[in-house]
This record gives C-alpha cells, sequence and structure tokens, in this order.
C-alpha cells in the first residue's frame, strides 16, 4: 500500500469505524454505499483531505462514488494534487 | 418545462425502481382515533381490521383522552380554528404565551418559542444562531431534520462517532480555534432508541467551552423521574443550552414543536428563523390541547411509570422469544430484521395476526439495517403486550428467526 493509501485508510479507520469493531479497511473496501461513510459524515474526510493535501476538491467531484474506496479517494487526490502542484 | 410524457416517465422509472429495490412505503388508513387499538384498512378497500398498534409516538396514552379533547373543544369555541397568520404579524394569541411560558417551566428552561413542528425548529435553530466563523459538532444518528437544520446554517460541519464520548473530545478540541462551538444529539435516538450521554456531554462541554443542542422529541413528557427529558434524566437539568421538542408525541400527537433554552438564543430564533417567520401559527385548538396535556403531566408521573413498566416488559418478551433487539431501556425498541424485504413482510404477517407495525428500512435507517421498531405507549395494558408477543412469535417461526443474532440474520440479508 502506498503511503497516499495508508494516510487516508488510518484516517477512514480512526474517523469512522466504531470502538471494538474489528472490521478490516483495504484499499477496496467500500466505505459509502456500506453504510460506514454517510453524506453527512462524509464532510470531515474532504476536509482532512484538503487540509492534508492542500488541495480543493470541487463539490462536484466530491460525490458519494469517488469516495466509495481508499482507492477511489487517493486517485481524487492524485488528480486535484497534480492540477494544482503542477507536478507528475 | 411542462410534465410531458417523457418526464412523466422518467419518474415512473424511478418509482418502480423503488418497488423494485422492495423499498417502497405504503400507507395504511386508519378509521379510529389514535390508541392501543385502532381499526386499518389494508389493502385499500378491505374492511378496517382492529389491531393493537404498537408503533406510535403516542407515549402516555393522550392522543386521544377525554380531557385534552375536550380542552380543544374550548379552545376552538374561545380561540377559533386557525390565525391565518404567522406569529410575528397577528398571529400570537395569549394562549401561544401561556404555552411557551408551560414549556420553560416543565422543561427548566429560561425561555420557549413555538414552531409549526419540531422538523421546522430544527430547520431554523442553527441558521438563526450560529455563523461562519462557528462549528456545529453532531453525533451521526441526529435525527434527519436536524441534518436539514445544519445544511442550512453557514457554521462549519462536523460528525462524531454515535455517543463516542473519546471522539468527541478530540472534536471540541480541534475546533478551539472557532467563535463559537455546538455539540448537537438527540435525546433519545429514534431509530435505535438508545439514550445520549447527555452528562459526559455535558462535562466535555463544559470544559470546551461548547453549547449543548439537544432534539427531546423522544423523551419530553416520558423521560427522566418526572418525565422532563433526557436532561432530567442524565442529572443535568438546566445545564443544556438549546432544547428542541415536539407536541406531535408524548404531549398529545396532535403537532407543534419548539425551541427552548437560554434566553437570547430563543431570541433569535423569534428574530430570525424562517420557519417561525415565514410560516404559519400553531392553530389554538392545538394550544389548547396541549395546555391540558401539561397539566395532566405536571401533577402526577403515573403514566410514565406505566411506560417505563410497559418498556421493560416488552422488551423482556422479545428477548425471551430469541429477537435480536438493539439494546437500551426506552420505550423504543427496535426488532432488528437487518433485510427490508423481510421487514416488510413480518409488518405484513403481523397485521395478519391483530398487531400493527411497520417495516422500517432505508432511507430511514441505513441499507441493510431494517427493523421492525415497536414503540410502548401508557395506553397499553398487559394484555395488549401479551397477545402481541404471540404475533410476534408467530412471525418470527415462520421466517426462521428466533434465536439468531445479528451475524446470523444479516447473512440472510436481500436488501
Amino acid at each position: 500500500m502506498d503511503e497516499i493509501s495508508k494516510v487516508v485508510r488510518d484516517y477512514i479507520i480512526r474517523e469512522y469505524v466504531p470502538e471494538g469493531d474489528d472490521r478490516e479497511i483495504t484499499e477496496t473496501t467500500p466505505l459509502i454505499s456500506s453504510g460506514l461513510v454517510d453524506s453527512f459524515s462524509m464532510v470531515s474526510l474532504l476536509r482532512f483531505l484538503e487540509k492534508k493535501y492542500s488541495i480543493h476538491i470541487p463539490d462536484a467531484d466530491a460525490t458519494p462514488e469517488a469516495f466509495d474506496t481508499v482507492e477511489r479517494i487517493v486517485a481524487l487526490v492524485r488528480r486535484f494534487h497534480k492540477t494544482e502542484v503542477g507536478s507528475v | 418545462m411542462s410534465f410531458s410524457d417523457t418526464v412523466r416517465q422518467s419518474y415512473q422509472t424511478d418509482i418502480e425502481g423503488i418497488r423494485t429495490a422492495g423499498l417502497f412505503k405504503e400507507e395504511r388508513y386508519i378509521h379510529s382515533p389514535q390508541s392501543s387499538g385502532i381499526e386499518v384498512e389494508f389493502p385499500v378497500g378491505s374492511p378496517p381490521r382492529k389491531c393493537i398498534n404498537i408503533c406510535a409516538n403516542n407515549y402516555l396514552g393522550l392522543s386521544s383522552h377525554p380531557e385534552v379533547i375536550a380542552a380543544a373543544h374550548a379552545g376552538l369555541d374561545s380561540r377559533g380554528y386557525g390565525m391565518s397568520s404567522v406569529r410575528f404579524i397577528c398571529g400570537t394569541q395569549d394562549i401561544h404565551r401561556e404555552l411557551e411560558n408551560r414549556l420553560t417551566q416543565f422543561l427548566g428552561t429560561e425561555d420557549t418559542l413555538l414552531f409549526p413542528s419540531c422538523m421546522d425548529a430544527n430547520a431554523g435553530f442553527f441558521e438563526a444562531c450560529l455563523n461562519e466563523k462557528d462549528v456545529m459538532i453532531a453525533d451521526r444518528l441526529v435525527h434527519a431534520s436536524i441534518v436539514d437544520g445544519m445544511r442550512l446554517c453557514k457554521a462549519m460541519q462536523d460528525t462524531f462517532k454515535h455517543s463516542d464520548m473519546g471522539h468527541l473530545e478530540e472534536k471540541l478540541q480541534e475546533h478551539q480555534d472557532k467563535r463559537f462551538r455546538m455539540v448537537i444529539t438527540d435525546g433519545v435516538f429514534s431509530m435505535d432508541g438508545d439514550t445520549a450521554k447527555l452528562d459526559a456531554i455535558v462535562a466535555l462541554a463544559e470544559k470546551y467551552n461548547a453549547m449543548v443542542f439537544v432534539d427531546d422529541s423522544h423523551a419530553t413528557g416520558f423521560i427522566g423521574k418526572t418525565g422532563r427529558g433526557t436532561h432530567e434524566h442524565c442529572g443535568v437539568f438546566g445545564k443544556v443550552d438549546v432544547i428542541t421538542t415536539t407536541l406531535g408525541k408524548a404531549l398529545g400527537g396532535a403537532s407543534g414543536g419548539c425551541v427552548s433554552g437560554r434566553r437570547e438564543l430563543v431570541e433569535m430564533c423569534r428574530q430570525r428563523a424562517r420557519p417561525y417567520l415565514f410560516s404559519n401559527a400553531v392553530a389554538p385548538v392545538i394550544v389548547a390541547g396541549a395546555l391540558k396535556v401539561l397539566d395532566l403531566i405536571s401533577t402526577t408521573t403515573e403514566r410514565r411509570d406505566k411506560l417505563e413498566w410497559n418498556a421493560k416488559y416488552w422488551r423482556g418478551l422479545l428477548q425471551e422469544a430469541g429477537f435480536d433487539l438493539k439494546e437500551g431501556d426506552t420505550p423504543i425498541v427496535p426488532v432488528m430484521l437487518y433485510d427490508a424485504k423481510l421487514a416488510q413482510e413480518f409488518a405484513r404477517d403481523l397485521f395478519e395476526e391483530g398487531v400493527y407495525a411497520v417495516g422500517f428500512f432505508f432511507p430511514v435507517v441505513p441499507k441493510g439495517q431494517a427493523r421492525i421498531r415497536t414503540q410502548l405507549s401508557a395506553a397499553h395494558e398487559q394484555h395488549h403486550l401479551d397477545t402481541a408477543i404471540e404475533a410476534f412469535k408467530k412471525a418470527g417461526k415462520k421466517h426462521g428467526i428466533l434465536g439468531l443474532g445479528r451475524k446470523e440474520l444479516m447473512a440472510r440479508c436481500v436488501a
């Protein structure tokens, strides 16, 4: 698992997985469609990503589909990080 | 755009999708007043059938109480049918003010403002009282009306894991840079029936300089030794900054709601809350009925005591029968089925046995968390519950779910 994936996964475990719940969160575990994260609680994940990676994710891109797995979230971060920083 | 055939077809496809997913909700027509026993027409066109009602918010059994009805009649005669006005123009009668004062006294706050519903109170409060310099930190299972109200407000939104005080503390620490912090919770959570740890929330709020907001709609009138609500139950009476609650559940069951709390917050609602400014005043008949309800519950705890006994007894019956229940000690007792189609079939089976309860499924509860939400009333007698449990057991046996735990039930989940 690369560094960004690890950071995102660790945040999701800390922020969303209830105490005592031993479920595994992989890069492809459904987050929104499983009900672990919903549109109401997703806002803190969005804020974390924007602050951590100094990016802005427009509302139109911050969709439940785009946030449904660690893999998709990392893709979103890379897309906006590349765009804003201008480096590959 | 006109409502063309194309537009119509598009919506019909969406509606059919809801049906196919097993998520379609149907109304049933009740031909009697609300009570522990009701007459229900289902399916449409069939003769009404007598049922035990075990899914109403009629916690104190006052929805059709003769004294409440008589008081409402007297209110119609003395104060008329409707105000035809919002409150601040010509919609405030002396009885509105009287009811607000009585609620203030009952809830132990500084002031109260009536709204057409608690849904409206929640919709209007946050936008009226907080701005972009503030933060709202809500329990993740707060009522949908609170979520909607928060979305209308420009303050930052944040959430904490349900009833997790450690996580709440982290959030309060994180947001010390904001002007105001407001912790938001239900008092009793409407879908799971558990109670907020309001004593711990108030302690954290004091430590980190935050206000506390509680929607006590499923608690006012019967939670706490004298039924004042979750704040009384948790030993923090007088320490909650804002309470919103409804007149549409234990307090008569008609309609109406309120914001009750710190004088200045209530005044901000009076000046700025949109549902208050732009929606009709609560009808005099409802105000008169609610005043009588407060009379009835302020002098004796007989009804809330009976409700407490009923809830304990019913929970014991369900547990003994082998149903999977959410933990709790309130009159909301969810029977967990997890699968939406099963919840609907189970409700139909109960109806065949003369018990009226409804399946709860997405979007009312999260996907895969369908249930029959049973709710007790002081109007239930023991024989109602003894009859109801036999219906539940019969349906449980039919579907082979008795004695199964959460994991086994979830494994059978299709929708």
